[in-house]
Order: structure tokens, then sequence, then C-alpha cells
């Protein structure tokens, strides 16, 4: 039987995209499979771990659950892109300071999240940001270094003026 | 943990949606935000032969206040509700639910409708709309219908939604001045499926309670009214025995079921414990 397919338009990571795509395939095989984009994870693929997010329109989704054809229009951004434009550098860094990539399989989710704790809730504290990454799981359970990590990015990024911050946590 | 292959379709306008829905007969399944149909898919456990895309309809994610009511559009997702000052002012019993509704990344995308029409009877907003009596509206061929949340919510995973409708917004009447609210939920990690929740509502006339509604969620097929808990509590003022005898009357309004998270006494328990803090929490407010 053959696939059915549907065309479908959209940017992912600041390139136009326009194929036809198997309307069943969900968004993170099409990245994985059709352009090569392996740092989003597959790990429950029920939207339970958190493994496979990525950022659509700004806002963090789980691939897992986003058809690829519901892309249509829409602007895709995925570990790479952020990563390549320099977007993600700061958290990375505080990561590998702070020892908060162990096995490294969620570090990418769990990444896209921390990036949207920084862009959108700065004042968080360490509660909130427990809070905020509890749909991320690390099966090597090193959460306590993680929030380290983003705790460290927030406190800078408070005692820093807007001007003076680095590229990693502009918005 | 891939899908079975399915049709697609992308809907621009709610008739588009309903012409294309009437092809498959009433056979196909609505895609709102996806968060708990497409988990549904991969797991095998739901296999439609076709999607009808609703995202790209217009006007279905709006959230307005016109006279005594709150329209909340089927489209809305969980994290526009969060951050609603609408809601926050008007419907303040969801705005306390909406925290307890999955994270982040599935709050970005899941939307109330998808919720209201799967009627998980773990899920927030069922409990929600049925303490505060709303209305569901849904369109089909014959055009509008309002559904009372009374007939709405009929067993599990089953709602009044005939397989050619679409559920396309709820109705909430706008909270008055002095009135109670309270909702809690018991989970493991926030976030997760709650073990036993509660949403409730009730008006507050010289002290003494009016209306009072309470909606447990996870301890039945839906959310379930406790009606001898509510028939105490109605007419009276609260205090510490009146508490306790709402709470003994959960052994008649609730019969939970054993699930992988807790006995059947522990979700009576937790029930007990989830009303007395509420109830404690409306003493000290009121």
């Amino acid at each position: 039987m053959s696939e059915i397919t549907v065309n479908t338009q959209f940017t992912l990571n600041g390139v136009a995209v326009e194929q036809a795509i198997p309307v069943r395939q969900h968004l993170v095989d099409f990245l994985r499979e059709c352009h090569d984009l392996t740092g989003s994870h597959l790990g429950c693929e029920h939207g339970v771990c958190g493994a496979c997010q990525v950022m659509v329109d700004g806002q963090v989704v789980r691939g897992c659950l986003s058809l690829a054809v519901q892309m249509q229009g829409r602007t895709v951004d995925t570990i790479e892109g952020l990563s390549d434009r320099g977007d993600l550098t700061r958290l990375q860094q505080a990561f590998l300071e702070h020892n908060a990539f162990q096995c490294g399989f969620c570090s990418s989710g769990m990444l896209i999240t921390a990036l949207d704790i920084v862009r959108h809730h700065p004042q968080a504290d360490r509660e909130e940001i427990r809070d905020l990454i509890s749909g991320n799981y690390c099966r090597c359970t090193g959460y306590q270094a993680i929030v380290d990590a983003i705790e460290s990015v927030l406190q800078e990024q408070r005692v820093l003026p807007p001007q003076a911050q680095p590229s990693g946590v502009s918005s | 943990m891939k899908s079975a292959a399915f049709e697609y379709h992308r809907a621009t306008t709610l008739s588009d949606a309903l012409a294309c829905m009437a092809r498959y007969e009433g056979q196909a399944l609505w895609l709102a935000g996806g968060q708990s149909l497409l988990a549904m898919m991969n797991l095998r456990l739901a296999n439609p032969p076709a999607l009808i895309d609703i995202r790209g309809i217009e006007g279905l994610s709006d959230i307005r206040q016109s006279g005594s009511v709150v329209r909340i559009g089927a489209l809305c997702t969980h994290q526009q509700l969060l951050t609603s000052t609408v809601i926050r002012e008007c419907v303040p019993l969801l705005a306390q639910a909406v925290p307890h509704v999955a994270h982040l990344a599935i709050r970005n995308v899941g939307t109330i409708g998808g919720s209201l029409a799967l009627a998980d009877p773990a899920a927030e907003y069922p409990a929600v709309v049925q303490a505060l009596n709303a209305t569901l509206i849904a369109h089909g061929p014959a055009g509008e219908r309002r559904i009372p949340v009374q007939s709405y919510f009929q067993g599990l995973y089953q709602t009044a939604l005939q397989p050619h409708e679409l559920l396309t917004a709820v109705e909430i009447p706008v909270a008055q001045a002095g009135d109670l609210f309270h909702f809690d939920e018991l989970s493991r990690r926030r976030g997760d499926y709650g073990m036993v929740g509660l949403a409730c509502a009730s008006q507050v006339k010289s002290g003494t309670l009016r209306a009072v509604r309470l909606s447990f969620l996870a301890v039945g097929d839906g959310p379930v009214l406790a009606t001898h808990a509510m028939q105490i509590l109605e007419g009276q003022v609260l205090d510490e025995s009146l508490i306790r005898q709402a709470q003994q009357a959960l052994e008649q309004d609730l019969q939970p079921s054993a699930d992988l998270q807790a006995t059947a006494a522990t979700k009576l328990h937790c029930a007990k414990v989830l009303l007395g803090r509420a109830l404690g929490a409306w003493r000290t407010a009121s």
C-alpha cells in the first residue's frame, strides 16, 4: 500500500521547505529521516518523556505528538538550528559546567525547555524550574545538576543589563 | 509505536470541516491539538480512517466575555487559558485548574475543546465545567446545538456529541463578587494525571452556602457530582462538624475504582482530604 502524502510548506531552521510528506509521519521521524536532523530524540513516542521537543512558532512542543503535515505555514526550530545560531550557547556551557549532561539522551529536549524558561520565565526560582522541567525525563536522574545549570543562567541574566547579555540569552 | 495509515484533511472553515466529516459519514476524527489523540494513535489504541485538522479554522480560539458569560473557543490552548486576564478575573476556578493540566510543551498545543470532547475521567476541565454549570456548544449539519453540562458527560470517554458534530465552544457563567471557588488535585508529579481531584463552587449569602457544587475527577467514569455532600452543605454556615459530615457523605457519593496509582480506599480517603482542604479554605475566606 502506498503512503498517503500531503504537500506541506514551512520554515525549518530558517530555510523554506516544501515537500510531499506522508500524513502519518510525526515531526521527529520527518526531521530525522528526511533532513538528517538527529538531535531530536525519540524516547516514548507518546508524549511522556520530552526527548523529542522542538520549537514551533517559538513555543516548545512535543515532536512525537505533532504530525509533520501539521507544520503547514509554521516555523520549526530544532536543537541543531538553535545551536547553529548561537542562541543556546550560554545554556549549553552552563550544562557542561554543572555536569548536567550525563548520557545525553534527554539533553536536547531538556535544553529546549531550558531555553523557554530563560526566555519566558526569567524570574523562576528553583521550585518553579523544577515545575517547568517536570515534562522532561532524565533517566540518569541528573535533575539536581540540570536545575543548577538553568538557575545559574537565570541568575547571570538578572545581574547583567540586557545589552551586556551574552547572545545565548537573547529572546 | 507508529500510527497506522489514515487520510488527512486541513479544514479552513467550519462548513468545510463539517462537509468533510459528512463525506466520511461521521467516521473520521477531529484533530485539534492532538496531544491525546496522536498518542493514542501512536499506541494504536485509536485507528481512525481519517483526521480532519481543525486548527486552521479561524475564530475558534477566542476567549470573550459577553454579559454574564465567558465564551471560550474550543481551540483555545491550555497556555492561552493560563495567561488570560479574562479567565483569571471571570472564571477563577478554571484559572486555578489550568496549572494542573499536563506540562509546558503539551500546554502550548493541547486545547480545552479537545479535552472536553475526549472526556477523560481524570482530566481537569470536565470537573471544572460541571462545577460551574457550563454550556457546551456544538456545530453539526443542522447548525448550532447548546448542550447543558448535566446532559453532556455520558460515561467513560462518552459525551452527548454526535459523530457529525464538532464541539466549537464552552460558555461559563461569570463569577460574581463573593462567590467561592476551589480547585485542588493530588498527583505524584505536577502535571501528571491526578489520583483524585476536586473542583468546587458556591455562592455565599450572609455567611451561608448556596448553590454548592462539588465535582470530583478520577473517581468514576467521568466527573462525579458529590450530591449528598452538596446537600449537607447547602444553606449552612461552615464549621468543623459540618465539614466532617460532608467528608463522611463522600462515602455515599463516590465509588472509586482502584487503579495503578492507588486502591479504592486510598482514593476515597484522598477525596475526603481534598474536600476538607477546600472547605477549610472557604471557611477562612467567608
